[in-house]
């Protein structure tokens, strides 16, 4: 099955999921064209890994339409889903067969067979540097090598559409550096990427667009460029402190100056305009409300301001 | 088929690299089969063996025949003809050692001896007298002599009595002696089959073999089909659905590697016992049909037990727990077909039972009396499999 020239790769409109009474997906809608590398960012429970789940074939939408190379998928549309490969978040690997034995499994089940199976394995073995440990069992391997196979059985097929769900969960950060190197890769090979994560740092760099999630809804979708101009000219403060949080926050919020406040962990993150100049009287609130300040950083906008200024929340809360 | 032969082939290598998979399928069977077999009945390879010393002071006909046709005849009998009562006497009048063996060189167990006349006696209907002397130290082998002897005795009253019947119907009297000697020297025309409950039983090694193998079979089992629900729990069922397959090839997958290990156990604990331990499963294609019903019944009973359960440890918990009460049930860890009433009845409510009931029935080696256990098997699969794989299906999920 080929992808129609000039058409997107994926195309998602309107689809919405409920669990009982819970939706969890609500009318999401967004496209992914040949070689983009497509981010859909958002908090942990925004709906991301559902969202996948039905691109994938593994659940049915409830409502809405998901069409891959312009066709329709759900789980039985076996036909459609070679188009898609899929990186689950949890190690979808098998630990007592080796490399090779688990990229031949999935090869066969994806229809491949023979010298060409044979030909492919070898090329992924070498593409996620496993090629020196293809023989031994993978419950021997690292964390940073079992993602790295983990993402190569995604890829074996060449499929249309790779989903990678958080592949850098976990992983140490020399090992993420490697994953996020090998996805740039494959956008530049032009292979279309769908990256799920929750980490802001992951959807800038490697991302061509990114939807922002939460709650189930697309409430943001752009380029980062796009995406920041929501904010505007204005800076993220970012106050380490303990002590009542929330209620510093709260009280920050209501400053002119001060756009958005959220809490997330032991931070409280302010959309601010002209930060430097309410420095001093941010810290005197925050003192005066409870909250002992250990650090204060000053950062432009990025894709975090725009979450907490979209959602009143801080991404990582 | 070929996703489904894809996933079962995987599935396989699998098990063969798992140490727990032998020791459920074949080295728990095989040890518990053995020690079951040999402990708790060890005289399952009883041979009978007995030394009797004859004094046949008669000599004629009727006392030749016991002595040169019954007891010469019968195996595992030695007979050491003496002269007189004495040296009869010597050769059973033996005293125990403490140590429990007997001393003195030559023994006999019995010493069986015939008076002079006898044959005479016997013709002439007077009442005649075999004496049987028993050695102290053997108590069986005497008791045995005594019912050899016995039935001896009533052969020959049987014998009288035909004659004398004889000679009522003809009206003249007939040489009694030649008649009876030719009657008693004849082999009997008819040959009594006793085809009771208690000749179509399992020797104790074959019992214990095929209890066990049955028994474990549902273990086996049970880690193949519960491997759907562990790759739910590793993630890579989320990989299964993805790939361009059906959703019926990543079930008939597990179900085929269940049915290939539980074939494999299966047939490693037949030629195991067969030849290590002369376990004596039957006509080999009779044990066939119940074996692959055996499986299909065990899949089947696995299945719902899984389809029903929430996670892999609740599905082995269950599954364990129902193995073992159809185990019990079905007599495989003792013959309940012995017990009479309802825990007799009761075998017919597990497939252990069915099997047990269908090898116990093979003794006839007619291999038409596996039909009903067999049926009885694939029904239960078919029931219980049909149940379990619609919900399995419907919890395909990542």
């Amino acid at each position: 099955m080929n992808v129609p020239p000039g058409g997107p790769v994926l195309e998602c409109s309107g689809i919405g999921k409920s669990f009982g009474d819970h939706a969890v997906v609500t009318g999401l809608g967004f496209s992914v064209a040949p070689g983009e590398t497509y981010g859909l960012l958002g908090p942990n429970g925004a709906g991301k890994t559902t969202t996948i789940s039905m691109i994938a074939g593994l659940l049915e939408p409830d409502v809405g339409e998901i069409r891959l190379a312009g066709e329709p998928m759900s789980p039985d549309a076996t036909h459609t889903k070679r188009l898609v490969g899929l990186v689950p978040q949890d190690l979808a690997i098998y630990p007592d067969l080796d490399a090779t034995e688990n990229l031949e499994f999935f090869g066969q089940l994806q229809g491949m067979k023979g010298a060409e199976l044979e030909r492919r394995v070898a090329e992924v073995l070498d593409i996620i540097e496993l090629t020196d440990r293809a023989d031994d069992r993978t419950e021997h391997y690292s964390g940073g090598m079992k993602r790295r196979l983990n993402i190569g059985v995604g890829l074996l097929h060449r499929p249309a559409l790779l989903i990678l769900d958080e592949p850098t969960v976990g992983v140490d950060p020399q090992s993420r550096n490697a994953i996020l190197d090998s996805v740039e890769r494959l956008g530049e090979e032009g292979m279309a990427v769908l990256y799920t994560t929750h980490y802001m740092e992951e959807a800038e760099r490697l991302c061509d667009r990114i939807g922002i999630i939460d709650q189930g809804k697309l409430i943001a979708e752009g380029t980062q460029a796009d995406l920041v101009r929501i904010v505007g000219q204005r800076d993220r403060l970012t106050l380490t402190a303990t002590g009542s949080l929330a209620a510093t926050a709260a009280a920050l919020g209501e400053l002119e100056a001060v756009d958005d406040a959220g809490v997330a962990g032991e931070e409280i993150v302010l959309i601010v305009d002209r930060a430097h100049e309410h420095l001093p009287q941010i810290l005197e609130i925050a003192g005066r409300t409870g909250s002992m300040v250990k650090s204060v950083d000053v950062d432009s906008a990025d894709l975090e301001s725009v979450f907490l200024k979209l959602t009143g929340r801080a991404l990582r809360e | 088929m070929g996703a489904a032969w894809t996933i079962a082939r995987k599935d396989l290598k699998q098990r063969l690299r798992d140490r727990s998979a032998y020791i459920i399928g074949i080295v728990a069977p095989l040890g518990l089969a053995l020690v079951f077999g040999f402990v708790l009945n060890p005289l399952s390879g009883f041979e009978f063996e007995g030394r009797y010393a004859v004094a046949d002071l008669d000599r004629g006909p009727v006392s030749r025949i016991f002595v040169e046709n019954v007891l010469g005849g019968a195996e595992g009998i030695e007979v050491i003809e003496v002269d007189t009562v004495a040296e009869a006497e010597e050769l059973v009048d033996t005293e125990v050692s403490p140590l429990g063996g007997t001393e003195g060189t030559e023994t006999a167990d019995a010493a069986i001896i015939f008076p002079a006349g006898f044959s005479a006696d016997v013709q002439s209907e007077r009442p005649v007298t075999i004496d049987v002397i028993g050695n102290q130290g053997s108590e069986t082998e005497a008791g045995i002599a005594v019912a050899i002897v016995e039935g001896y005795a009533s052969e020959l009253t049987s014998v009288r009595i035909a004659v004398a019947t004889v000679e009522n119907l003809v009206g003249t009297e007939v040489d009694r002696l030649a008649t009876g000697v030719e009657v008693l020297a004849t082999p009997n025309p008819v040959t009594v089959r006793d085809d009771t409950a208690s000749t179509k039983q399992l020797d104790g090694v074959t019992f214990y073999a095929a209890g066990m193998a049955i028994f474990f079979l549902f273990f086996t089992v049970q880690s193949g089909i519960t491997g759907l629900l562990e790759e739910r729990r590793t993630g890579t069922m989320s990989r299964l659905l993805s790939s361009p397959i059906s959703r019926t090839s990543v079930l008939g997958g597990k179900m085929l590697s269940a049915f290939l290990v539980g074939l494999v156990s299966m047939l490693v604990l037949f030629v195991a016992t067969t030849f290590a331990v002369d376990a004596d499963w039957g006509p080999p294609l009779g044990v066939a049909l119940l074996v692959l019903a055996a499986i299909v019944a065990a899949i089947g009973i696995v299945s719902i037990i899984a389809g029903f359960a929430r996670s892999e440890e609740q599905a082995t918990a269950f599954g364990s727990m129902v193995g073992m009460v159809l185990g019990f049930l079905g007599g495989t860890f003792f013959d309940v077909s012995q017990a009479g009433g309802l825990l007799a009845s009761l075998r017919f409510l597990s497939p252990h039972g069915w099997f047990m009931q269908g090898l116990a029935d093979l003794r006839s080696d007619d291999l038409a009396v596996v039909v009903v256990p067999v049926l009885a098997m694939l029904g239960f699969g078919l029931v219980t499999g049909a149940v379990g794989i619609s919900r399995l299906r419907k919890g395909l999920r990542p």
